[in-house]
């Protein structure tokens, strides 16, 4: 009888890993609890935002944490599709930022949108090249020469929506070299000389710094991508994503924005 | 076979039911009437048939250069060995982005062989070549390693009888050492193929995404999901599938041995 005791205790093992998980839960229930009995102490916003946003949005929730005392703000980044996709799957978000009205279509869609989606900026294609631009690009018409290694985003991705749509307008068709997927898969490869030229937007190429150079082109505003944001239905911090939403469309939101190359709305 | 401890069977089940779980919530967010209209599109066949393709050809190349580095691993002892052995089995751990980024680098426009490969009229950027390598680069130590493994527990002894009978270097690799360990050789093989159809991080990093020339069906799968998730889903199935043959197979092919 005496290894019976042991073999129990192992039996519990597995138990012992979930549950510091399940005091996890308990605990933000009572911050959220106290929250709304008026207390305001250590409250988490969660924000998911466009990848194309992640330096701005990181600047806009320092200044939303300063001006709003005991909450701190988690930023998750990545492809507008792929945060639509999990917050329609259930991932916890309060605030959603979009780089395109589709994705955020799909959200009010599901009815998931707590307020009606604003615009808050816009962005346009940009030519980026390789420092010192070897294959000389000077227009959009250039991207067409025969032997250029061109790189843009696939079609069914925001920006290669807009490659498409901007080719179309200049009556131009492009052959590139590999539809990525995503703008930042573009940079890199203009940025490591693999590509001779891409297209990507303004604000990918300030944020690339000496990296890339790019190339306006006047085709470009015949595409304006737009950028909606909206709080999500079902928040436990409704006011704070309302909040968060009047910053990034106050003039200190826009004029952080219109320093990394946004367009306003 | 009774003397495993009962309680061994919670944490084997639990175990378990990660693995299947989602694979089974897979089929079941399949869209079954309109499955063989997703998988047979334009897109879906090409990225299949050349997922196939290049997978076929780095399996090649990993049974033409991994046979001969698991023999030199296991049969020779030379200074630095045992860190030789380290660094060449490194893309099993390193993250194929990673291991995308080093061949970039090195065979890439502007890196170490890129020039010289240019001077030869050769680029692999944007390529077929540059998915086949970018897989061979994470396949390879699979092989290398089931190999290395089988040649160490096969042992010497019947190598060392057929060569003081006579049997030259050559003669002993082919009659003795390769017959003893084909299992290993044939499951090496398979992992690699299976590796090498999964691969993604080096691929995308690496070689770039076009419909036929680079967008194999991991890529295809990883478009997918942006505008049509019911294609992802069912492609996602396709390769599960093909992945269940090929372990099949080789489960087979240790079991007749």
């Amino acid at each position: 009888m005496t290894p019976l005791p042991v073999r129990r205790l192992a039996l519990l093992a597995p138990l012992l890993l979930v549950l510091p998980l399940a005091g996890c839960g308990d605990d933000s229930a009572d911050t959220a609890g106290a929250v709304g009995a008026g207390g305001g102490e250590d409250v988490t916003l969660t924000v998911v935002a466009a990848a194309s946003l992640t330096s701005t949005f990181e600047q806009l929730g320092e200044v939303f944490e300063q001006e709003n005392d005991g909450v701190s703000v988690d930023l998750n980044f990545a492809g507008s599709s792929d945060l639509v996709a999990q917050i329609i799957e259930g991932a916890p978000a309060d605030v959603f930022a979009s780089a395109d009205t589709a994705n955020m279509d799909k959200l009010t869609a599901e009815d998931l949108a707590a307020q009606e989606p604003q615009d808050f900026a816009t962005n346009v294609l940009q030519i980026a090249v390789p420092p010192g631009n070897p294959a000389g690009i000077t227009s959009f018409q250039d991207l067409t020469e025969p032997g250029l290694a061109l790189v843009v985003c696939a079609p069914e991705v925001p920006c290669g929506a807009a490659a498409q749509g901007v080719a179309d307008a200049a009556g131009v068709s492009l052959a590139p070299v590999s539809e990525e997927q995503s703008v930042t898969d573009v940079r890199t490869k203009v940025a490591s000389g693999e590509a001779d030229a891409g297209l990507v937007y303004v604000t990918d190429v300030i944020a690339a710094g000496d990296d890339v150079e790019g190339i306006l082109f006047p085709e470009s505003d015949a595409v304006l991508n737009r950028y909606p944001i909206a709080p999500v239905a079902d928040s436990e911090q409704a006011d704070l994503a309302a909040d968060f939403v009047e910053l990034v469309l106050s003039a200190e939101g826009q004029q952080i924005l219109a320093d990394a190359g946004f367009g306003a709305p | 076979m009774r003397s495993l401890p009962r309680w061994l069977y919670v944490p084997a089940l639990v175990g378990a039911s990660f693995v299947l779980l989602p694979l089974a919530a897979i089929v079941a967010r399949v869209d079954w009437p309109n499955f063989l209209t997703l998988v047979t599109s334009e897109g879906s066949r090409d990225a299949l048939w050349l997922s196939l393709r290049t997978s076929g050809v780095s399996t090649l190349l990993c049974v033409v250069l991994g046979v001969p580095l698991a023999m030199v691993l296991a049969r020779t002892s030379f200074r630095g060995q045992g860190l030789l052995r380290s660094l060449v089995l490194l893309p099993l751990v390193l993250p194929p982005v990673v291991g995308g980024i080093a061949l970039l680098y090195t065979f890439g426009r502007r890196g170490l062989l890129g020039e010289s490969l240019e001077v030869l009229g050769l680029q692999v950027a944007f390529s077929t070549a540059a998915v086949v390598m970018a897989q061979t680069f994470v396949a390879l130590p699979f092989l290398v390693v089931s190999l290395e493994g089988a040649l160490r527990t096969a042992g010497t002894r019947y190598e060392v009888v057929a060569a003081s009978l006579g049997a030259g270097p050559s003669t002993v690799l082919r009659r003795v050492t390769l017959p003893m360990v084909l299992p290993g050789l044939v499951s090496g093989t398979v992992l690699a193929f299976a590796r090498s159809l999964g691969e993604f991080g080096a691929t995308i990093t690496f070689a770039g995404s076009l419909q036929g020339t680079t967008r194999t069906l991991p890529l295809e799968i990883y478009l997918r999901r942006e505008t049509d998730a019911d294609a992802a889903v069912a492609l996602s199935l396709v390769l599960v599938l093909v992945a269940v043959v090929v372990i099949g197979f080789a489960r087979q092919g240790r079991g007749s041995l």
